[in-house]
């Protein structure tokens, strides 16, 4: 078991209410790795006292990264949350810290 | 092939101003771009501009303009920026001071006007996206409406002769994808030429967000020269190839990494980016490093533009009262926990009218909640407690009910803060695009 923070990178951009986390494959030949293990279901769960509304995924192959959509995150809204950050920015370096399982024949 | 070299010169309203004043001197640019006008920063400039009908513009605008004019008028360049926020006219013209100040002159400035679709809005009750309600049901709370203008009306000034072209609100993308239409005369019906362009002002639009701002991770991501960070240039081909690129010796990185990561920044659907003048499909852009700080980007598509136009409403939603304290040493964690239940208590039995309270320990759970924050105890923790109410004077008494934790709570409270405001924030509606008419005003300086 190794942490996601090993084999990819993650970025937190926002929108309203909306957060959206990119995470990205250091290494392409994890991209499968990714889309195997790291689901939106699994998202949801891991911010299950955070976004309040849908988990939907998007792949994208050609830079092997993988866009998470989440509704209802930012409190309210960037503009109107009460939350020390507002923005979710915070919340990539969250979803970074994911357990994933290496297959044997993947190297860090 | 023709190609131009567009500088990013910032990537938010407070952003550095230097890296700016490198582009200009050193990038070998002929456009600079000033990207400054966040989401509610419109709603919070026409506030200002309704007390002074010469302001709301953005308020760094004359230290920018004085860092960077005297170089882009030597070299030609030409100047494109958001910061004319509420009041685009109102920063031409001070822009023309400006420059006049400076010993400039025969500078021809634009404002592209139009934005400001308030009275369309109004006359039709549009529902609003983000939140329950329409625009009927903001009532008197609403401060502003601005629509997402496309480049059309940018390229239109640039033309028309603009040496620095100011707008409102218009679509971050468009800011970089005007002078690509200025210099390369693509078709506002050139799906596949926009959709490219719009790939390009996207990964611009945010500065140093894609030279190594923003991506640092010491021992996975490192970054050199994060203080001196240099801003990106785009070089951007009459076929709408684009290589990403920065000032030889600056600080900061550009790299695939940093591409990618920049690439899906605030992106929903990536086939489906939607812009004012077309909608961009990130989903099939790849990305080289050529050279070192060199990164081709390809791939970028584009289909036609939709028929409405995003608009941004700003309304007065609430009051956020705050009040923060810390603690420090053996036990800070269970003083802190403490200070929270009698704050939690006290505006109970006083009785504060909150309709969302928050209860915080900075350094233990503030960010992401109790479950995902296991780990060690802090050595100190802040105390932060929160609360939205309907008016100032309630919202006030949650900060004060933190600040008496110095002589009524746990032991050792110290460096308390409060802070009590009124919240002005943004919800969408999508209008009919020919309900939004831009046009061009003209300065000299």
């Amino acid at each position: 078991m190794v942490k996601l923070r090993e084999i990819a990178h993650s970025r937190t951009g926002d929108k309203g209410n909306t957060s959206n986390i990119s995470v990205i494959a250091y290494d392409a030949q994890h991209y499968s790795v990714l889309l195997a293990q790291v689901t939106s279901a699994r998202v949801k769960a891991h911010f299950a006292d955070i976004v309040g509304g849908e988990v939907v995924r998007y792949e994208l192959p050609n830079i092997a990264a993988l866009n998470f959509v989440m509704e209802q995150t930012l409190g309210g809204g960037v503009t109107r949350s009460l939350a020390l950050d507002a923005h979710g920015k915070s919340l990539s370096s969250a979803l970074l810290d994911l357990e994933i399982e290496l297959p044997p024949e993947h190297d860090r | 092939m023709r190609t131009i070299r567009i500088g990013s010169g910032a990537g938010y309203s407070g952003d550095r101003i230097e890296p700016a004043i490198e582009l200009a001197e050193k990038g070998d640019i002929q456009y600079l771009v000033f990207e400054c006008l966040g989401e509610r920063t419109v709603a919070l400039a026409q506030q200002a501009r309704l007390r002074d009908p010469d302001s709301g513009f953005d308020p760094l605008l004359e230290a920018r303009m004085r860092a960077v004019l005297p170089t882009c008028a030597a070299k030609g360049i030409k100047i494109v920026t958001n910061m004319g926020a509420a009041n685009p006219w109102a920063a031409a013209r001070k822009t023309a001071d400006i420059a006049r100040s400076l010993g400039l002159s025969k500078l021809k400035i634009a404002a592209v006007i139009g934005d400001d679709v308030l009275d369309a809005c109004k006359a039709r009750d549009l529902p609003l996206l983000e939140i329950d309600g329409t625009i009927k049901t903001l009532g008197n709370r609403i401060v502003s409406a601005n629509a997402y203008l496309g480049a059309e009306p940018i390229a239109q000034a640039l033309r028309g002769g603009a040496d620095i072209v100011i707008t409102g609100r218009a679509s971050d993308p468009a800011l970089f994808l005007a002078p690509m239409i200025d210099a390369f005369g693509w078709a506002m019906d050139d799906w596949a030429m926009l959709g490219r362009g719009t790939v390009a002002g996207h990964l611009l639009e945010c500065a140093g967000q894609i030279t190594g701002g923003y991506f640092a991770d010491p021992g996975y991501k490192d970054v050199d020269g994060l203080a001196r960070l240099g801003f990106p240039i785009g070089e951007v081909g009459e076929d709408g190839s684009l290589v990403v690129t920065k000032v030889a010796g600056s600080g900061g990185a550009v790299t695939a990494r940093t591409c990618k990561e920049q690439l899906l920044y605030e992106v929903h659907d990536p086939t489906k980016y939607l812009q004012p003048d077309v909608v961009a499909d990130f989903s099939q852009v790849s990305v080289e490093e050529i050279a070192p700080d060199r990164v081709r980007v390809s791939g970028g598509r584009g289909t036609q533009r939709p028929e409405t136009l995003k608009v941004s409403v700003g309304y007065v939603d609430s009051y956020i009262g705050e009040g923060q304290m810390s603690y420090a040493g053996p036990g800070a964690v269970a003083r802190g926990r403490l200070a929270l239940d009698i704050v939690r208590e006290r505006l109970q039995l006083i009785g504060v009218r909150a309709s969302e309270l928050r209860f915080d320990l900075i350094g233990v759970d503030a960010l992401h909640g109790e479950r995902l924050s296991q780990g060690h105890d802090p050595y100190e923790v802040r105390v932060r407690v929160t609360g939205r109410t309907e008016n100032l004077a309630e919202a006030v008494r949650i900060g004060n009910e933190v600040e008496t934790l110095y002589t009524n709570g746990p032991a050792g409270g110290g460096g308390a803060f409060k802070s009590a405001r009124d919240v002005v924030a943004v919800a969408s509606v999508l209008l009919p695009r020919e309900l939004a008419t831009p046009s061009v005003r003209f300065v000299e300086a």
